[in-house]
């Protein structure tokens, strides 16, 4: 197993998630979307500590703070997406545009 | 506080008929001269309390004011005793406050023969007059505040007597004002008495404005407002006070005028009638209308030397003053008035003596006079009182149900009349022989022949007429058939009391000046801090004494003739239809409304060119103002439209062009938002990677 496999794998999760994120309508596979991305990053990160063989598992600390991290945001996430669903009766987020200047 | 005590300096009588200036006083302290503020506080202290005493007032208002005056009657008698035996000389000033200019605001008192005179005048007549009142005035309206209001007068015109300097005596001088409006007005529900008060307050203005300005000349010359130390440098005649002394003089005469209503400022006198009686009783005798007189003598030594000149100006005016106000009593139906112009002509007499330089009869004469004017006012008072009304018309055969009131009345008017051995007889005596013989403005001329003689012949004619409208008063009220309503019956005690007490005084003050036999008024009057010369006769003038009693004589005859023979007739025969004459006095000469004339010029005429003037000048150069103004106001207001607003709005306009502009960025879209921020990213890691 090389670096490069971990690499390509990685690219494509993120490259898929950043599709994911400008093509899908639905508010859910938005969010979903985002959390393949976070995902894409962890695999460099712990791919990285690997290969450098890091003393202090730096990578993987990253990793469990981002899993955290992305925890807590997708819970707000899906939280702010239920009420507006409740309001709204749609999670399209092309009828979102309230802030429209 | 510091006290000051001035002795005058005496020279040695001089003896002669034209000796004068000053007996060696003997007492210079003691308690009852140094305590004369007692009596210049307690009326105030009445007049006070009176107001604040509520309903206690009907049964406690009268006998304080009562108790009050008491004790200033105890004080001036007693001080006018010691005058008579040992004279009394002395002054205190207290300063209260400091005025600039080495100038001091004092109050304080001066014993000497003419306020010690004046203290026991009027502490007597308005002691008397208050009892008189309990009567008069029982079941009144505001019966209380009548004696707060008369004590006020009283106690004005005791400050007025007491002050060392001209500023207590302006301050007093005008609360008698002050006290005479609230009095006159008394019944101010008719509209025509509360006008009177105000006529009387108005006319006294005018003059006050002399008196303020001649005692402001006078002392910013001299350097004080003490009367001594005025009087000390007129003296001396050297300095600032000689040039200013003659115009200074006559100003101070002028307020002299108005309060001792001499013609032509008399007008309010006779229409203070409208007050209650009692107070046309103490106005006329002791307070108000003897102010001026007291003024001219307070200040003779000044008219004496240095204001020589004015002299004959105020001759003049007292000599006009008791010849026309005597003619105009002639036609009066209101017993009231009668008694009003014959004070006004007695003034005449009192300011004529005055500036004739014959001091001691002008102030006797103010001493006698005091106490048969009041005696007459309260014995008037007394029949108003029993038939309710004013007017003569209405009286009649009023002797048998007021015998007291009548044979008073009498004594009174003999006085008047100027008839031995009365009180006035002197007096009018002392005045005749003082102008037949003074000297000073004798070069001045009248209608050809000197002041003195002409002034002496019109005095004698004058006491003719006195002693004619006194007899007319005398006949209409009291003989003859009753006209009025009702059952007149005699006043109580409290009010005849009174009359018998004057009436002992008009028998016998006569007595205290008999010249060339007891000449004790002279020297009493003359126990003052400044020396000064004035004439007093040394011996009786036989032929003087027979023209006067002659003209008093002949005045009795006339009225007994016209109005004594046939009762029934009186009223027809009064109209003495003299064509011309007759409706001129019965207008009073047109003064009125010659006043009212000038009044109406200012409200009519005067009032409507200053409109014109105010609309069309002085409106036309505020409006070319104005129009300046605008017309600047435009050009600031184009720059700061079209240059300041201009350039404010730009900015604004260019922010919100730009705001138009990229406002389109905002969609609302977060998948746009997030597209954009990748393409970002790309871009950033693109030029990362290959340009740098």
């Amino acid at each position: 197993m090389t670096l490069v496999q971990f690499l390509l794998l990685s690219s494509l999760l993120f490259s898929l998630g950043v599709y994911g994120l400008l093509a899908r309508r639905n508010a859910v596979m938005i969010l979903l979307s985002v959390e393949l991305m976070l995902n894409a990053v962890n695999l460099n990160l712990v791919a990285f500590e690997a290969w450098i063989r890091d003393a202090f598992a730096t990578g993987n600390v990253f990793a469990i703070f981002m899993i955290t991290v992305a925890a807590a945001e997708v819970g707000i996430g899906l939280a702010i997406v239920i009420l507006i669903f409740r309001n709204r009766a749609t999670a399209n987020v092309d009828d979102f545009e309230l802030m429209r200047g | 506080m510091g006290s000051l005590t001035r002795l005058g300096m005496f020279l040695a009588e001089e003896g002669g008929e034209h000796g004068g200036g000053g007996v060696e006083a003997g007492i210079t302290s003691g308690w009852a001269v140094e305590n004369v503020w007692l009596i210049l506080v307690l009326p105030f202290v009445a007049a006070l309390l009176i107001v604040f005493l509520g309903k206690a007032n009907e049964k406690w208002g009268h006998r304080l004011a009562i108790a009050m005056m008491g004790y200033v009657f105890f004080h001036g008698t007693w001080l006018w005793i010691l005058t008579m035996t040992d004279g009394v000389l002395y002054e205190a000033s207290y300063v209260i406050g400091d005025l600039g200019s080495g100038f001091a605001f004092e109050l304080g008192w001066v014993v000497d023969g003419l306020s010690s005179m004046m203290f026991f005048v009027v502490g007597t007549v308005a002691l008397l007059v208050y009892i008189y009142a309990v009567g008069y005035m029982k079941g009144e309206i505001r019966y209380a505040g009548f004696f707060s209001a008369i004590s006020l007068f009283a106690g004005a015109m005791l400050v007025l007597v007491a002050a060392p300097n001209l500023v207590q005596l302006i301050i007093g001088w005008e609360l008698v004002g002050v006290a005479s409006y609230l009095l006159i007005g008394h019944y101010w529900e008719e509209k025509e008495n509360s006008s009177a008060g105000m006529k009387a307050f108005y006319v006294n203005k005018v003059a006050d404005v002399g008196l303020i300005l001649g005692a402001i000349m006078l002392s910013a010359s001299v350097g004080t407002f003490n009367i001594t130390g005025i009087l000390d440098a007129a003296e001396e005649g050297a300095g600032e006070l000689s040039s200013v002394a003659v115009v200074g003089a006559l100003l101070l005469f002028f307020g002299a005028m108005g309060k001792s209503a001499q013609f032509p400022l008399h007008v309010w006198l006779p229409d203070a009638m409208a007050g209650p009686t009692p107070v046309s009783a103490l106005m006329h005798a002791a307070t108000m209308v003897t102010a001026g007189v007291y003024l001219l003598g307070r200040m003779f030594p000044l008219y004496e030397g240095l204001a020589a000149d004015a002299r004959p100006w105020i001759m003049l005016i007292g000599g006009l003053t008791l010849f026309l106000t005597g003619l105009i009593a002639l036609v009066q139906w209101d017993l009231k008035k009668i008694l009003a112009y014959s004070t006004l002509s007695q003034l005449g007499y009192m300011v004529l003596a005055m500036g004739a330089g014959a001091y001691t009869a002008g102030l006797f004469h103010l001493f006698t006079h005091a106490f048969f004017k009041a005696l007459l006012f309260l014995g008037a008072g007394s029949v108003i009182h029993a038939v309710h009304s004013n007017d003569m018309r209405d009286m009649g055969g009023m002797r048998k149900p007021m015998p007291i009131t009548y044979w008073t009345f009498v004594i009174g008017s003999l006085a008047l009349a100027g008839i031995p051995p009365l009180a006035g007889f002197f007096s009018k005596d002392e005045i005749l022989a003082g102008l037949t013989h003074a000297e000073g403005p004798s070069t001045a001329m009248v209608l050809g022949i000197g002041i003195d003689t002409f002034f002496f012949w019109t005095a004698v004619f004058g006491a003719a007429i006195t002693a004619f409208y006194m007899t007319r008063a005398v006949f209409l009220t009291f003989h003859g058939e009753y006209k009025g309503h009702g059952h007149p019956h005699e006043s109580p005690a409290s009010m005849s009391a009174p009359l018998v007490v004057l009436g002992v005084f008009s028998v016998g003050a006569g007595f205290l000046n008999v010249p060339g036999v007891f000449t004790g008024m002279t020297k009493w009057l003359e126990i003052r801090a400044n020396e000064f010369y004035e004439f007093h006769p040394e011996s009786l003038d036989l032929g003087v004494a027979l023209t006067g009693l002659t003209a008093g004589v002949v005045g009795i005859a006339i009225g007994w003739w016209l109005f004594a023979r046939d009762a029934d007739t009186q009223a027809e025969r009064d109209r003495l239809h003299i064509p011309g004459l007759y409706p001129l006095l019965e207008n009073k000469y047109y003064l009125d409304d010659f006043y009212l004339a000038i009044v109406a010029f200012i409200k009519g005429p005067l009032a409507r060119f200053i409109d014109w003037f105010n609309g069309h000048v002085i409106d036309a150069v505020i409006n070319g103002a104005g129009l300046v103004g605008v017309w600047l106001g435009r050009a600031v207001y184009g720059v700061d439209q079209k240059g300041i607003d201009a350039a404010v709005n730009g900015l604004a306009g260019a922010a919100g062009a730009s705001g138009a502009v990229f406002r389109r960025a905002q969609t609302g879209r977060v998948q746009q938002y997030a597209a954009a921020f990748i393409l970002g990213v790309v871009v950033l890691v693109i030029s990362f990677v290959f340009v740098l």
